[in-house]
């Protein structure tokens, strides 16, 4: 186990190098110049143009810039935007809104993903099973930011049930409406995943065997197939947890969610490119953890599969 | 709280439950939802309630002499004044701190006497030595400010400007350490309220344009701590610095010992930041923003803002706002031909080309190069030219040589601008019967990238946001050769001679000269005019009315909540 996580942590080292370089070269060194639209209809002075390029290491060869950067990096510092910000200060601030934001995506995603899950798996091709297959094909047919519009204009703006955006107030209740259009799409996959485990599971021999053995239906189907049947579940809502921690880039901006998507987003237009960088390597690093975490789970939950 | 779907009840419910909970969350962020409240509306004296106004997050420091963008530029206003400040209905400009600014006979020396009473934030006194010192700042190369060329031939053109600015080398890259001297020869001050400035060139206009943030004084502590400075800007101005949350809000406080006039009468504005201007339309329908400075284009399709807003929004034209397409004459032969671009221009339906991608009535045709409301503006001075007219278009483009290969118009993609590219086409496909497509930027960045680089060989979109409230600004740094903003090297000596007389005279005499110089910007049709920009507005049921100044964006002196 150690071994397994050991080694898992070795190999994450030419991963972050790797994608770091590639976002690095991407944001730096495209054809065009960084600062040729931050003076308007105006190309900017001289001076601040040979000052920035100075302070972000463009005059020299790619690949001497990536080192310098990286260098930095790896003694904690992550630079500073163009505005003269940290850009360490920046992730720490809007990780945590991004952390609770996920949560409640996934909270989405347990209850009526999985409550629907069972409920048609237990009951197949009745009404509710039917109406959850149905159900979960508009959502997943759906854009997120078609969802997103509508439930805030609706629900939003013209009945006033929830905060039409959430901005620097990221409590739970503001966090709702966007949590559940970011678990929307997945939630229609983990209600399918469940029905469809669990269907398969109610025909399996242990199961039958603990029908004879007269158990009543809710243990039978409470502890021995759920146990099983969640498996998979779990791997998925795991590895989504992770995709979620990356920032939600379309929910984040329709809900001015102050997360790391937004973040990205608007460093992005303003080609702020430290920030973009900085933001992407920490992506990757949390995604990389997120998986690792996952992969133990797994071996946890079912000893079978092992990290010997 | 689902079953009474009444509107308003639902709303402060859902507002009072926001901030029940945010009070749980131990939030440590004070007036975080605190926009739904009035506050306590207490008729005493003083300023009194709190605001929220969307804003975007500042791109630069908030230094006065290098914000050169709105979401900083906005907050930059709110916390400085200068010598010289606008009238927000006029554009005036009126004195400020300045108790006079007395030119000599041909305007190239200017004896400016500041107020006594005025105080930075931090308590010291603005003395003559405020401003000089901010503007020597920002004039130096080694600091590299972005709102240097204000204090050069392009701006102010005080005396001794190059020297402390330094030189570019043939490739026009800054040379470091190129400058010869600390502070411009034509700044001196005479005492603690009285300082010259000489000009290098005469500038009947020097009054006007030292109104804009760039000529912002700057207490002493900014030359001995910039960091700290940059950590908490220190104005001069009605509302003071408190705190900046980056991409989430930025909170200012009216200056209790603010000595100007008119005074704060609200005691908070929150600047919140949105990343996307649809969330911030979404929140000033459902009343939890205050004041939206611009209808997202959300709002404008079918003119829902009209309903979703109604009686709390307002339409008016900006004076500060100027959309042109520009022909490249420098890297190619091929739009030499006057005809040409005059039969392109009368072959691009400007109204239609807005109702399709605006929005009837939501963008102004032009037909002139400066918008209506500036001292000077002139209807029509495009005369024919900039009407639709597709016989007149069509015999004009028979004698001229024609286009070879399909028409390209080269704009950003973004921001709106791919729809009206795509609708001129339209108009000058039907009109010309030639082939006509978008080259698109997916950026401004990019765009501008390659305007700068003078890469572009076709008709490429060129649009104008004043700096400060004058007709000259309009002209001269977009036509003159040398102009800082002269994308498509129009080249006019007579044109420039004109500017430069103009500049040594005042009032209307001046004007005559800047028409006369506009008239032969018909005459050649080397930059299309097509629209001035009207600006749409909402506020909450919280706040009354507020004023716009004339760059189009919110008077902060203006906001009192109901």
């Amino acid at each position: 186990m150690g071994r397994y996580v050991a080694r898992r942590l070795l190999q994450m080292i030419p991963v972050i190098i790797g994608t770091t370089l590639i976002i690095y070269t991407l944001v730096w060194f495209l054809p065009g110049d960084p600062f040729a639209g931050r003076c308007g209809a105006r190309p900017c002075p001289p001076a601040y143009v040979a000052e920035m390029t100075d302070k972000y290491n463009l005059d020299d060869f790619w690949l001497i810039a990536y080192a310098k950067y990286l260098w930095s990096l790896l003694h904690g510092d992550f630079g500073e935007t163009f505005q003269g910000l940290s850009v360490g200060e920046e992730l720490l601030r809007a990780y945590p809104t991004t952390v609770k934001l996920a949560l409640v995506a996934i909270a989405f995603e347990i209850l009526i993903g999985i409550g629907a899950g069972i409920l048609a798996g237990l009951r197949r091709g009745s009404f509710i099973d039917n109406l959850v297959l149905v159900s979960t094909l508009v959502v997943v047919s759906i854009p997120v930011f078609v969802i997103g519009s509508v439930l805030q204009l609706f629900l939003g703006m013209r009945w006033g049930i929830f905060p039409a955006t959430v901005g620097g107030d990221a409590s739970l209740y503001n966090l709702i409406l966007p949590g559940f259009v970011l678990a929307s799409l997945s939630l229609a996959y983990v209600a399918r995943l469940t029905r469809t485990s669990l269907a398969e599971n109610r025909r399996a021999d242990y199961v039958r065997t603990a029908v004879a053995k007269g158990l009543p239906q809710r243990r039978v189907i409470g502890i021995h197939t759920m146990r099983n049947s969640l498996i998979p579940v779990i791997t998925f809502i795991g590895a989504d947890f992770g995709a979620l921690l990356g920032g939600a880039i379309v929910t984040e901006g329709i809900f001015n969610v102050p997360g790391v998507g937004n973040l990205i987003f608007r460093s992005i237009t303003t080609r702020d490119g430290v920030m973009v960088t900085g933001a992407v390597t920490v992506l990757v690093l949390v995604f990389l953890l997120v998986n690792l975490l996952v992969d133990l789970i797994y071996g946890w939950l079912d000893p079978r599969i092992s990290h010997g | 709280m689902r079953g009474s779907a009444r509107r308003g009840a639902v709303v402060a419910a859902a507002v009072g439950l926001a901030l029940v909970l945010a009070a749980c969350g131990g939030d440590d962020d004070g007036d975080g939802g605190g926009s739904g409240s009035t506050g306590d509306s207490g008729s005493g004296d003083g300023p009194t309630g709190s605001v929220s106004i969307n804003s975007t997050q500042p791109e630069n420091p908030l230094i006065p002499t290098t914000t050169n963008e709105v979401g900083g530029g906005n907050i930059v206003d709110a916390m400085w004044t200068g010598l010289v400040s606008y009238d927000p209905d006029t554009a005036e400009p009126g004195l400020a701190v300045a108790e006079s600014i007395e030119p000599n006979e041909d305007f190239t020396q200017f004896t400016i006497t500041i107020n006594d009473g005025w105080t930075f934030h931090d308590g010291s006194p603005v003395t003559a030595q405020s401003f000089v010192d901010a503007w020597n700042f920002g004039a130096a190369g080694e600091n590299a400010q972005l709102n240097q060329y204000f204090f050069g031939p392009d701006g102010a053109n005080i005396a001794g400007f190059e020297e402390v600015a330094g030189q570019t080398d043939d490739a026009g890259a800054f040379v470091p350490g190129s400058a010869t001297a600390e502070t411009m020869s034509g700044l001196e001050v005479v005492d603690d309220t009285t300082f010259t400035v000489t000009l290098g060139s005469p500038n009947s206009l020097f009054e006007t344009i030292i109104g804009y943030s760039a000529f912002y004084p700057m207490p002493e502590s900014f030359f001995t701590d910039q960091a700290g400075f940059i950590e908490h800007p220190i104005g001069n101005g009605p509302f003071e610095f408190v705190e900046e949350v980056p991409n989430q809000s930025i909170n200012l406080r009216a200056y209790a010992d603010y000595a100007g006039d008119p005074k704060p009468q609200v005691e908070n504005i929150e600047y919140r930041i949105y990343a996307d201007l649809d969330a911030a339309y979404a929140d000033v329908v459902s009343n939890q923003l205050d004041i939206l400075d611009k209808i997202p284009p959300v709002g404008l399709a079918g003119d829902v803002w009209m309903t979703d807003l109604e009686g709390r929004s307002a339409s008016e034209p900006l004076t500060t706002r100027f959309t042109s397409l520009t022909f490249p004459l420098t890297n190619t032969e091929a739009w030499a031909d006057p005809n040409l671009r005059k039969a392109i221009s009368m072959a691009i339906d400007r109204e239609a080309v807005i109702a399709a991608a605006y929005g009837a009535g939501n963008y102004v045709p032009a037909n002139s190069w400066v918008p209506p409301g500036n001292d000077g503006y002139v209807e029509g001075t495009c005369g024919e030219w900039c009407n639709f007219d597709p016989e007149a278009a069509q015999e004009l483009y028979a004698q001229s040589p024609g286009v070879q290969g399909p028409l390209l118009i080269s704009s950003n993609s973004d921001g709106g601008h791919r729809e009206w590219v795509e609708a001129a086409c339209t108009s000058i496909r039907e009109t010309l019967g030639i082939e006509c497509q978008g080259d698109y930027d997916p950026d401004f960045g990019s765009f501008r990238g390659r305007v700068n680089a003078n890469e572009i060989t076709n008709p490429f979109r060129t649009g104008w946001v004043a700096d400060y409230p004058s007709i000259q600004n309009f002209l001269a740094p977009l036509y003159t050769a040398n102009g800082s903003a002269n994308d498509g090297g129009y080249n006019n000596p007579e044109f420039d001679e004109l500017i430069r007389q103009a500049a040594g005279l005042e009032g209307e005499e001046a004007l005559e000269l800047y028409n006369q110089a506009e008239t032969l910007l018909a005459d050649d049709m080397a930059i299309i005019p097509l629209w001035y920009d009207n600006g749409q507005r909402g506020w909450s049921e919280n706040v009354n009315e507020p004023g716009f100044t004339w760059k189009g964006y919110v008077d902060p002196l203006s906001i009192s909540v109901k």
